[in-house]
């Protein structure tokens, strides 16, 4: 039986489309989504799409990686302060690991992200960053 | 055909991965003679990417383009012979990354390299007999060839995504297209296959040239065409001299291809092979051209359309990346890195 279906489903609208939500009664902008504002403790939200946009507030490369993730080391994974304010950890791809810079320009893609229980399971996908080139 | 409602190109976008491979690396490799090499380089997709997520990327692509809610598309269909999974749509997640999920059609089509063409013609029909206002047909692959294969030099990855929708939005309206198809085996992968089977010199006469010739010169026929109408033609491109050679037995020039002929460097995007080209028209193309746009895919067939550029391409072209900036992105791999982004190595 496939397994790890239900909680991949369940975050399908973050991962893809970096939706959060936002504090009907402040503003206060959260990625993930949140069910009690940081800032003025209300619990009331509607559903917010961030730009995707960002700057590279950290990052770091890993050689010794989690189960899952043995096909893609190294990698580097980083911080995003996304242009509406939270901080979104991240995988990071199309990216020469020496020319990594905190506060270079960052963009969402969406891209495979690990396969559940190798070439028979689900193929999970999701939000990772990868430095805007024009 | 032509649709009851006119119809045209209301957005596009492409993709292409930022990895190439030279084909005298390959050449290296295999023993390979340098002098008939069929292509200078080919694009390679990272660990990461598959049809799903180039498919995504062009598909934001051509939505930056169409200037409309992703909740007005009614169809998201996938042309690709590079499905990532066997029985589960890669037309859905799509949807679902482009907000467009819901009350929408979705699905794949399959046609080797003709699957993005055939969901052109139908998001025409479907658009044409006011279904729906818009749907959106991409044609994408990161197609495999078998290693010391004649298609290893050739078989690339990326692709492009379209949207269709009434013509009074359009870039580009469709005047008319055509479809021309037989049973030829020229080229097949069986289930559970990893690499396709192909008839070496069958591919050519019987296959790539009987089905675009005919197609495009019935088309011809009945709309009453020449090559000397079109300021652009882009066919499908599995190398550099088959499409030159197809252009120049139906009277184009050099001139009126070279735009649109992308495989010398990105290799044969199989189902995104004459979209892409075709985006790459449109990034450099004038209001009031005609292009024709003809893709062939083996089994076999071809498709024909006749569009011509409206004054909206010169707001519109540059909401969204254009497809120079995907050829001009790259970085040069060896081909031990491509065995391993290929997934060629057994590694448990």
């Amino acid at each position: 039986m496939a397994e790890n279906l239900a909680p991949n489903w369940r975050l399908r609208e973050q991962r893809y489309q970096l939706v959060g939500n936002v504090c009907l009664k402040c503003g206060a902008k959260f990625f993930p989504p949140r069910q009690v504002c940081t800032q003025c403790r209300g619990t009331e939200f509607e559903a917010f799409q961030f730009s995707g946009k960002g700057e590279l507030y950290s990052f770091t490369t890993l050689h010794s990686v989690p189960a899952g993730f043995e096909s893609y080391a190294p990698y580097s994974v980083g911080m995003i302060k996304l242009d509406e304010g939270p901080l979104v950890e991240a995988m990071l791809t199309d990216v020469n690991q020496d020319k990594l810079a905190i506060g270079m320009r960052m963009e969402m893609v969406t891209r495979k992200i690990r396969e559940e229980e190798g070439e028979r399971g689900l193929l999970v996908y999701g939000y990772k960053f990868r430095p805007i080139a024009e | 055909m032509k649709p009851k409602r006119d119809v045209g190109i209301v957005g596009y976008g492409s993709y292409v991965p930022r990895f190439r491979i030279k084909a005298h690396e390959i050449a290296r490799v295999w023993g390979g003679a340098e002098d008939a090499l069929p292509i200078d380089e080919k694009a390679v997709p990272g660990l990461d990417e598959d049809t799903i997520t180039m498919s995504i990327e062009a598909a934001r692509n051509a939505m930056a383009r169409a200037q409309i809610d992703a909740q007005q598309l009614r169809a998201v269909w996938v042309g690709s012979e590079s499905h990532p999974y066997a029985v589960k749509p890669s037309s859905t997640l799509v949807a679902e990354a482009l907000g467009a999920s819901g009350a929408v059609l979705a699905g794949d089509w399959q046609f080797a390299c003709k699957a993005g063409t055939e969901a052109m013609q139908a998001a025409i029909a479907l658009v044409g007999s006011e279904m729906a206002d818009y749907a959106l047909a991409i044609g994408m692959d990161t197609a495999q060839g078998r290693p010391h294969d004649a298609l290893e030099y050739t078989a690339g990855a990326g692709g492009a995504a379209f949207v269709m929708g009434p013509a009074e939005n359009a870039i580009a309206m469709l005047e008319a297209s055509y479809s021309y198809v037989t049973d030829t085996p020229d080229f097949f992968r069986r289930a559970y296959q990893h690499y396709p089977e192909h008839g070496n010199r069958f591919t050519g006469e019987p296959a790539y040239f009987d089905h675009t010739l005919t197609a495009t010169r019935n088309f011809f026929d009945s709309m009453n065409f020449s090559a000397r109408d079109f300021q652009w033609a882009i066919f499908h491109q599995p190398n550099v001299k088959f499409p030159l050679q197809a252009a120049h037995q139906l009277g184009f020039t050099r001139d009126q291809v070279m735009p649109g002929l992308l495989v010398g460097k990105i290799g044969n995007t199989y189902a995104g092979a004459a979209l892409i080209g075709m985006t790459n028209v449109l990034d450099n193309a004038k209001p009031q051209d005609r292009i024709l746009l003809v893709s062939f895919g083996s089994g076999a067939g071809s498709d024909v359309f006749s569009y011509v550029v409206t004054d909206k391409i010169l707001e519109r072209r540059d909401l969204a990346r254009r497809t120079a900036f995907y050829l001009g992105r790259r970085e040069t791999i060896d081909y031990a890195q491509y065995v391993r982004f290929r997934n060629k190595l057994v590694m448990n």
